[in-house]
This record gives C-alpha cells, sequence and structure tokens, in this order.
C-alpha cells in the first residue's frame, strides 16, 4: 500500500498495464510532451517512447475513431480526451462506432478501447468546460461508464478498463485527481466493475452517489450523524453501466430512504434512472419518494458564487435528507 | 478507347482476370437490380441504396487487395461485399433480414460485414469510417503486419471535418492506409461541385498526399491506380489518395425522384458503362465472345436468383438472440 | 400463366402511392425495364418500371387511385390469356409494431441479461424485514382513518395493501363512533361466528369489534378530549318539524335528527375548525361537510357520512339521510361515504339516553352526543313550564379548539333549533 493522488494512481495503473501487454498504446492531445493536461500521462511518453504515446492534432473524433481502427486492428488503445466537454466532437465515433459495432456485426467486430475524459464543474471554467456527463455515455447500450471516486478505486478500475473487450468510457472527475489515499501496489489489483462500493455504512438513509458527487455525500453523511444523529449509508456506484442496483436495492430495504447526489443536471440525468429503478425494485421499502440532489438546470456560470449555487453541495444532501425525516 | 498501358494491364491480366472482373461487375449489376425490384415488394425494407453503374470502383479496386488486407466502405456497400468475395447469399439474406445474413439480420443494407474476408464493414455515418482506416493502419504499424487498408467513400465526405482529420493524421503518422473516393458527382441530390470550392484530389494533396484522379467507369483505370497505391502504402511509404469519377444510374435511395438531373444526362453516363466497356475491350483482345458473355450473365443471374431463394427460405432472427453481441465477455 | 404488377414500396416509411397516369394501355406489350406507369408517393412522383415482361393483361387501378403498397395494380400475361377478377383491397391502418406469429412462437429461451440491463424487478413473496408491502395512498388513508395496516390482508401483487383494501377496512369498521353504541352484532360478511363462548373463556374478537377497539384506543391516546354539554330546547323545533311533515308525503318527512345534522351543518360553517383534522403539519380544514350519521343494520351499526351537507337544504338533507338509510341497508355505500367524513353525530335518543358523550372518531375533530328529546319543567319569563328538552354533548379535540370555542359552536347548534326557521333560511 503506498498513499498517492489518484492522478498518480491512474498513471501507475497505466504504466503497469502497458508493461503487461504490449498491445496497449495511448493517444491524446497533449498526453506526451506536455505530461498531459491533467498530468496523468507525465512521464509515460519518456518510459514508454513515442509510438506507445502519441501527441495527436486537436482532432477528438479521429482520435476517438483511429483507436477504434486501431482495437479493430488487434489492439488496445486508451485514447484521452482531454477534458469530458470536448467529447461532443467525438460523440458520433463514441455512439455510433465504439457502442455499436460489436451488436451490429452480429459479433464479429469488437472494439477493446479505453477512453478517459476529465469531468466535472466546480472550477470557474464556465459553461462549455464544466459538463458532467456520465449519465449521457450511460445511456449508450454497448458502451461501459466507469467514474471513480478514490484513488485506490481509480487505479483498480482502470487497469480493470484494459482486461474488457468491449469500449469502456473512463470518466475522471477533476476535483479528485488531487485526493489522496492509500492504493495497492499489487500489479494484479483490479476493481470489478458493476460492484458498488459501500463507502460508509449507516441505517436511516442511502446516499447513492458516483464520481465527484460521492465526496459530498460523505461529507453529507458525517454532518447528518453529528448534527442530526441520522445514520447515512453512503454508496459510490463506481461504473454507471453496469450498474450495480442490487447493492443499492439492498440498502434501501433497510433504510427505506435513497437520496441521489450527482453533479449533472437534474433534468432527465441519470439520478431520474437510479430514482426510477429503487422505485420498481424497491418500492414498497420505500417510506419517502426518492430525492435527488443535482446539478441546477442552468449552465454553469463562471462567476464562483453562482457556480456553487447551482452545483449540488453537502449541505443540500443534508437538506434533502432531513426533508425526510420531517414529521 | 483502350490505351497502351491498358493494352498492357490486359495482357498482363489475363483474360481469366478479366473475366473475374467482368463477372463480378455483372454480378452486383443484376444483384442491384434486383434488389431493387425485391424492395419494390417489400421483401427488403428500410434505406436501399443501389451501386449499379459504379461497378468498376468496387471491381477495380478491390482485386488489387491481399487476403489479408482490409476493405472499410460506406453505405452503398453491396457491390464492395460482393467484389471481396463475401458470400452472395449471405449479403441478400442480410438485406432480408434474417439470421443467415452477414451481420445475423442486424445490420441490413448499409452495414454489411464479413470479418473473416477482411471486410470490416458499411459505414453508414457519412465519413466516420475514415479515421477507423487510419486507425487499423496504427495497428498494422505497431503489430509490424504489413496489410493495407482500403478506405471507399463517396465525394460527400469531404465536407466532414472527419475527412481532413483523418487525412492529416494518416499522413503525420504515415499510416498504410489507401484513401478511395467514388465521386458519382452527387451528394444525395447536390452537386458535388455546389458542395466543394475546389477538386477531391486537391485536398489530399494539401495534406501531402499523393493524389490521383481516374476514370471510375473503367475497371482497368481503377485497377491500374489503386494497385500503385496499395504498393506504396504496403512499402511503408504512407497513404496515398485515389478519386474515381464515377456516376450511379439509380437515385440516391430507392425514395429518390432524381428531381436533380436530367435524364439526358444519366443515359449519356450509361453510355460510358463499365460492363460495356471491358465487355468490348476484351472482345477486341479476342478475350471474350457474345456466347461467353451470355455465359457470364447466366452464371450471374443463376447466383442471384440462388441468393434470393436463400434469402426467401432463410428463418427470420429469433427473438430470443435480441441481446446477443451487446458486450463481449 | 399470368403475372401481377402491385404499387411498389419506394421508401422506407411508403405505405401508399397514388397512381398518377398510366404509361401504357391494354393490349400493349412491355419490356422488362420499361416504364409503365407514375406513382405519387408522400415524397415524390417515381416512374414504376415493369420487372418482367409481357401483355398488359388488365389495369386494375385507375388514374387517381390511392393504392396500398403490394396491391396489384395491373395484369401482364401471354396476348391470348385473359385476366383473373382483382378485388381492390381498403387502404389498411397504419401499420402497427407488430411481431410475426411464427417469429413470436419461437421464442422460448428466456432473455439474456447482459451487463448494465436491469433485471426484471424482483418479487418476493414475504418481506424479509417484517416490513408491510403497503401502497403510499393506502398507507396515506389508513393512518388518517386510524386503520392498523397489520390487521389488514393486500390484494395487490404479493400481497400489496392498497386503497381498496383500506377503503374495504374502513367499511367493516362500521360506526367508529358507535362507541358509546351497544356492540354491534357481527358483520353478515363475516362467516357466522360459533356459538357463544362459554362464561369463564376467553371470547374470540370479531373483525370489528377489533377495528373498533383500535380506534376508540387511538382516539383517546391521540385525541385529548373535552366534553361541553348543553340542553336545547325542541319544543319550537317539534312544532316545526310537525308543520313542515303536515304537507309532506309519507317518505318525504323531515325527522329530528335530520333537524340536528342541517343544525350542524350550519354550525360547522360558521366554525370550520370543528370540521377539520389535526395533523402534525397543522390543521387540515376540509372545505367538505360530511356528516356521519349512526344507522342501525340488522348486522351492526354503521356511520355513513351525508356528503357536502354545506349549502344544503333541510329537504335534500332528510331526503339524502333516507337514501343512505336504504343504500347502506342494501350495501351500497361509497368509499367516501364511508371514509370521508369529516364530523359526526351519535343519537342514542331513540333508546332513551339522556346523556351521550362520545369518542371523537379520529381524524375528526369532533363529535356531537344526542340524547332523548324529554318533557322538562323549565323556567321561562319567571315561570315554571313543561318544555320538550334534548341534552347534547360535544366531545371535541383540544389539540384543534379550546372549550370557548366549543361553547360558540355548541350555542350555534341551539340558536339554530330553538329559532327552527334559520333550518330554511
Amino acid at each position: 500500500m503506498a498513499i498517492m493522488r489518484m492522478r498518480d494512481a491512474l498513471r501507475e495503473a497505466l504504466r503497469e498495464e502497458m508493461l503487461r501487454d504490449e498491445r496497449i498504446f495511448l493517444m491524446g492531445e497533449d498526453i506526451g510532451l506536455y505530461g498531459g493536461s491533467y498530468a496523468v500521462t507525465k512521464g509515460l511518453l519518456e518510459e514508454f517512447g513515442e509510438e506507445r504515446v502519441r501527441d495527436t492534432p486537436i482532432a477528438e473524433s479521429a482520435i476517438v475513431g483511429i483507436g477504434i481502427g486501431a482495437a479493430m486492428g488487434g489492439l488496445h488503445p486508451m485514447v484521452e480526451i482531454m477534458t469530458i466537454n470536448f467529447s461532443f466532437l467525438a460523440l458520433d465515433q463514441i455512439v455510433n462506432n465504439a457502442a455499436k459495432l460489436l451488436h451490429m456485426s452480429n459479433g464479429q467486430i469488437n472494439v477493446p478501447l479505453v477512453i478517459r475524459m476529465a469531468s466535472g464543474g466546480g472550477s470557474q471554467l464556465a459553461a462549455t468546460h464544466s459538463h458532467s456527463l456520465e449519465g449521457l455515455y450511460a445511456h449508450f447500450p454497448g458502451l461501459k461508464v466507469v467514474c471513480p471516486s478514490t484513488p485506490a478505486d481509480a487505479k483498480g478500475l482502470l487497469k480493470r478498463a484494459f482486461r474488457d473487450q468491449n469500449t469502456v468510457v473512463f470518466i475522471e472527475h477533476t476535483a479528485n485527481y488531487g485526493l489522496r489515499g492509500e492504493v495497492p501496489d499489487d500489479p494484479d489489483f483490479l476493481v470489478e466493475f458493476g460492484v458498488a462500493n459501500v463507502m460508509r455504512e449507516g441505517t436511516d438513509v442511502t446516499i447513492v452517489g458516483y464520481s465527484g458527487s460521492v465526496h459530498q455525500a460523505v461529507r453529507a453523511a458525517q454532518m447528518l450523524e453529528e448534527q442530526e444523529e441520522i445514520s447515512a449509508e453512503v454508496i459510490d456506484l463506481r461504473t454507471l453501466r453496469p450498474l450495480d442496483i442490487e447493492t443499492v436495492v439492498r440498502s434501501v430495504k433497510k433504510t427505506n430512504r435513497a437520496v441521489i447526489v450527482e453533479d449533472a443536471w437534474r433534468f432527465g440525468g441519470f439520478g431520474g434512472e437510479l430514482a426510477a429503478q429503487v422505485m420498481e425494485r424497491a418500492f414498497d421499502w420505500l417510506d419517502a419518494p426518492v430525492a435527488r440532489v443535482a446539478c441546477k438546470d442552468v449552465p454553469l456560470p463562471y462567476n464562483r458564487n453562482l457556480e456553487f449555487h447551482a452545483l449540488p453541495s453537502e449541505e443540500d444532501v443534508v437538506e434533502a435528507v432531513l426533508g425526510m425525516f420531517k414529521e | 478507347m483502350t490505351t497502351d498501358i491498358q493494352h498492357d494491364l490486359m495482357r498482363e491480366l489475363g483474360a481469366e482476370r478479366l473475366g473475374l472482373f467482368l463477372y463480378q461487375m455483372v454480378l452486383i449489376r443484376q444483384f442491384e437490380e434486383r434488389c431493387g425490384e425485391l424492395y419494390t415488394k417489400g421483401k427488403i425494407r428500410g434505406f436501399l441504396h443501389l451501386y449499379t453503374g459504379q461497378e468498376a470502383c468496387a471491381v477495380g479496386s478491390i482485386n488489387c487487395l491481399e487476403e489479408r488486407d482490409k476493405v472499410l466502405t460506406h453505405y452503398r456497400d453491396h457491390g464492395h461485399a460482393l467484389a471481396r468475395g463475401v458470400d452472395p447469399n449471405g449479403v441478400m439474406a442480410e438485406l432480408f433480414g434474417k439470421a443467415t445474413g452477414v451481420a445475423g439480420g442486424r445490420g441490413g443494407s448499409m452495414h454489411l460485414y464479413d470479418v473473416e474476408k477482411g471486410f470490416l464493414g458499411g459505414y453508414a455515418i457519412v465519413a466516420a469510417h475514415l479515421p477507423l482506416a487510419v486507425g487499423l493502419g496504427v495497428a498494422a504499424q505497431m503489430k509490424g503486419e504489413d496489410f493495407v487498408t482500403l478506405c471507399i467513400f463517396g465525394e460527400g465526405s469531404v465536407g466532414e471535418g472527419e475527412f481532413h482529420e483523418a487525412l492529416n493524421m494518416s499522413v503525420l503518422w504515415n499510416t498504410p492506409t489507401v484513401f478511395f473516393c467514388e465521386n458519382n458527382l452527387y451528394g444525395m441530390g447536390v452537386p458535388f461541385k455546389a458542395s466543394l470550392s475546389t477538386e477531391v484530389p486537391k485536398l489530399a494533396a494539401a495534406y501531402n498526399m499523393p493524389a490521383v484522379s481516374v476514370d471510375g467507369m473503367d475497371v482497368l483505370a481503377v485497377y491500374g491506380a489503386t494497385r500503385e497505391a496499395v504498393a506504396h502504402a504496403r512499402a511503408g511509404k504512407g497513404p496515398y489518395f485515389i478519386e474515381a469519377m464515377t456516376y450511379r444510374y439509380r437515385g440516391h435511395s430507392m425514395a429518390d425522384p432524381e428531381l436533380y438531373r436530367l435524364k439526358e444526362e444519366v443515359e449519356e453516363a450509361k453510355r460510358r458503362d463499365c460492363i460495356e466497356r471491358l465487355k468490348g475491350q476484351m472482345m477486341a483482345a479476342g478475350m471474350l465472345d457474345e456466347e461467353g458473355f451470355a455465359e457470364v450473365e447466366a452464371r450471374a443471374r443463376a447466383v442471384v436468383e440462388e441468393a434470393v431463394e436463400f434469402a426467401e427460405r432463410s428463418p427470420q432472427p429469433a427473438l430470443d438472440t435480441l441481446f446477443d453481441h451487446l458486450y463481449k465477455e | 400463366m399470368t403475372i401481377e404488377v402491385t404499387m411498389p414500396q419506394m421508401g422506407a416509411d411508403m405505405v401508399e402511392g397514388t397512381l398518377v397516369r398510366w404509361l401504357k394501355q391494354v393490349g400493349d406489350t412491355v419490356r422488362r425495364g420499361d416504364v409503365i406507369a407514375e406513382i405519387e408517393t408522400d415524397k415524390a412522383t417515381v416512374e414504376l418500371e415493369a420487372f418482367e415482361s409481357g401483355t398488359i393483361l388488365k389495369l386494375v387501378a385507375h388514374e387517381g387511385d390511392i393504392v396500398p403498397v403490394g396491391d396489384v395494380i395491373a395484369i401482364l400475361g401471354e396476348p391470348s390469356e385473359s385476366a383473373p377478377e382483382v378485388a381492390r383491397k381498403p387502404v389498411p391502418p397504419p401499420a402497427k409494431r407488430e411481431i410475426e406469429p411464427e417469429v413470436k412462437a419461437a421464442a422460448q429461451k428466456p432473455e439474456a441479461v447482459p451487463a448494465g440491463r436491469a433485471e426484471p424487478a424482483e418479487r418476493e413473496p414475504e418481506a424479509e424485514d417484517g416490513r408491510i408491502r403497503v401502497s403510499p395512498v393506502a398507507r396515506k388513508i389508513a393512518q388518517e382513518a386510524g386503520i392498523d395496516i397489520r390487521g389488514l390482508r393486500g390484494s395487490g401483487p404479493d400481497g400489496r395493501i392498497l386503497r381498496r383494501d383500506v377503503e374495504a377496512a374502513i367499511a367493516a369498521r362500521g360506526a367508529g363512533a358507535a362507541a358509546a353504541a351497544p356492540e354491534p352484532p357481527a358483520p353478515a360478511a363475516r362467516p357466522l361466528a360459533a356459538p357463544a363462548p362459554a362464561l369463564g373463556e376467553v371470547a374470540e374478537l370479531g373483525k370489528m369489534r377489533r377495528a373498533i377497539a383500535h380506534r376508540m384506543t387511538l382516539s383517546k391516546q391521540t385525541q385529548p378530549h373535552y366534553y361541553l354539554t348543553l340542553d336545547i330546547d325542541m319544543t319550537d323545533a317539534l312544532e316545526f318539524r310537525a308543520q313542515l311533515n303536515a304537507g309532506l308525503p309519507e317518505g318525504q318527512k323531515v325527522t329530528i335528527n335530520d333537524l340536528i345534522v342541517k343544525a350542524c351543518a350550519i354550525a360547522l360553517e360558521r366554525h370550520p375548525k370543528f370540521n377539520a383534522a389535526y395533523s402534525e403539519d397543522g390543521l387540515r380544514m376540509h372545505e367538505r361537510v360530511n356528516i356521519c350519521i349512526g344507522i342501525a343494520l340488522e348486522e351492526g351499526l354503521i356511520a355513513p357520512a351525508v356528503l357536502d351537507c354545506q349549502g344544503k337544504s333541510l329537504g335534500r338533507i332528510a331526503q339524502e339521510t333516507k337514501d343512505l338509510v336504504e343504500r347502506a341497508r342494501a350495501g351500497k355505500l361509497t368509499a367516501a361515504e364511508y371514509g370521508e367524513g369529516t364530523f359526526t353525530i351519535t343519537n342514542l335518543g331513540a333508546y332513551g339516553v339522556e346523556t351521550l358523550i362520545g369518542i371523537i372518531n379520529p381524524p375528526q375533530a369532533a363529535i356531537l352526543g344526542v340524547g332523548a328529546v324529554m318533557p322538562k319543567a323549565v323556567v321561562r319569563d319567571g315561570e315554571v313550564v313543561v318544555r320538550q328538552v334534548m341534552k347534547v354533548a360535544l366531545s371535541a379535540d383540544h389539540r384543534v379548539t379550546d372549550g370557548v370555542e366549543g361553547a360558540g359552536f355548541l350555542a350555534e347548534v341551539r340558536g339554530v333549533l330553538e329559532q327552527p326557521a334559520r333550518l330554511v333560511l
């Protein structure tokens, strides 16, 4: 075990996997000489050379498309979309090729590809640079969507992504890059997809989060315990596709209340999907309607106060929970 | 009509190989005409884009490839599949949506695949397969293999950003990719001169890619150019660009009223028909007579009829296969 | 052999086409590839080519006809042949997304469940933590009516208690306000109980007895009652009633109880807090005045409500009460009449009871107990006179109202009954 930041854990995963499997190579904007916009790939160019760590032109669609082609040709590429906001330019490749080729070719063509993207608001980058699109990608059957919240998970899930025969959209919240935590150094350490993590056990309410929002959930749970004597269970979904609804349902059957926290917009968001599944599967165990704490339905503004007002906070989570306990 | 270079090429290819080209073009023509008829009868559904008139492009280019090479193409893809040797029964069954189709009835006309034949698919989003072809080139390079990827697209692609992104990166990374543009003059109904401010080969030249324009109604011209392009790519010299000037006799799709062109223009193009041309060349060279041509037609007809019959009697995909191949274990 | 030429499919969404023009006529010879007609689709006019050669024997569709895709429009054949009769079919309705029956029948294997796909909702027969399956609306109604859902059997999926189950329980509960009433006989729906148990043994509680026990306990445990009693001089009201009934046919006559219901309706409109329900969120001030009245049936006492007494005339109330009684006897009460009462009048006057102090029917805020009308010596203008006097007792929820408000309410009831003209104002 070593204590490291999430960006270092991600780099360790890439290093270990590249050493393990020579079919793996990296492509992206500024991942080589520059060391990666969020320093995830720092040093890898020096270690693995230009063929396996490729700086690309600013051409998101071709970056992903070339990754798909290389995967079809027998490699296991990782393409980095510098931030998730630019992935709109590659959406057709991700949705129409990566997600569909296996099914549409009746199993003949699979696309083992890892697409990494930095996601999330809260950094005063204004509306075009502050998206949370985990739920958008989770909408498409054929993709796997992974969104770690801790350094250990980041490493174990990214390593697991390279063991997958399908396209994995791997979304990293920018607020988590600097997060420190214990990370196993075992090169065989993997975190399985579709297994949610119970971050904190509790008995009164289940708070479900993913990516950046997990940390708001955990802090809210602490506040609830200290100030309100409410015991909250916190679940980190880790992967949205496949989705571990079992763990959520099991928890809700225990606590009888569920709050979903996400950075994405509330309207049409993944939280709505989750709420529906909880309703379908734990209807008789609910003491209150499933609550959603999410980004307000507005493009994120540059101004710090306005942005923070729009994004969900731990206080919002606490308030949502208290609303369920109001007599 | 037949140039000295083509005389040499015909001699080199010989009667058997030229006969194959002729047969493939006739097969595609008959296959497509039959598809048009079956569409009007509701046997084939969805969108149907017929390749009639453009046969020389597929036959001339794809026959330059080795077995290990790859082909990616656009959604007007029946001709390319047949030229690549994909089983006509499987293609027709796919158009019928049957379980025995080359994509198990999941793809339809626009999405044919046969990985074993190196036929990596018809792509129905304009220009979306160009980056894939570059990626396959990257794979060849990194795996130390010498396969070449032939990427066929229409001139409508050149307005798409992916066209430019792919050409640029292909040159930057020197991938073994042959970009083959079938310029049939219309992107659906828009004349390409109204949608492109320059000429197609100049775009490739702008990215420092060797580029030629050939008569796409002449299978020998297409073959000659593509053979050079493939050799160039296989030798590690990087990508190559071919524009083949061609013409589709049918509408863009079955629903096309063809308001954008005159019948005279279509008739004019038919006078340059690729089948008639090769037939004439082969007859002049003493490689074929009318009886031989009739035999070619009869053989093609039999294959098409067998394909229709196969498709007709093939089963529908079972409903419980709906979720098959969503993820690979 | 003749060949059918059909309306072609010329586009993915085409379902019918208009035959614009025939370019060939009967007797004409056509060759494969010849254009024989012009067809108009939703998008464009297209040419129809012949896919076979032959002689046109018959043109089935006429120019201008709208023909469904696949229907015969012409017949080709040898010149010597005759064309068969072809019936034109009507244009079919828009296509439905229907799976071909043989394909549907072939589907037997259960669906594979790939990663990321939700499995169908699980259905455990029993709630593993002892939790009771109850729909939110059923829970709410049960709570408001003070029904203990633990005693209920759900009729929904996996035994989920539904709204209808709670409403049935409310109905079966009968006169919840009849706390002071004699033990109601077992309801007819219940199987005849075993003979009365011998003394010294424990007698089994019937469903109705259980419900009454539960509700009255709930009332006494959660609703702090206060009680006010009052004498009402009914002499004028009786006279008034006699005058009214003199002109009315049998079956439309007004009862003393009708007078009291009307008087309470008037008083409730002026004192709406007695037509309310207490909850932690606040007072639920009912818009409707639904006054429950006890009706003695053979199988027991029930207390359905006369709905919407607000603004209703005395005659109307009398009529509806009569109707209510008849329907109660026929077992044809509505759920609202069972479950949506807002105030109760319990009257044991017929039994000669002088004072009846009722227990509030939760979640209502008050109940009026009514005793018998009895001749009494009262002092009027300094003289002792005999008047017809009725004792009423108001039991009210102290969380909702205070005694002085109760006094005001009772005074209103008395005021109306002692000046009976107000009953018809």
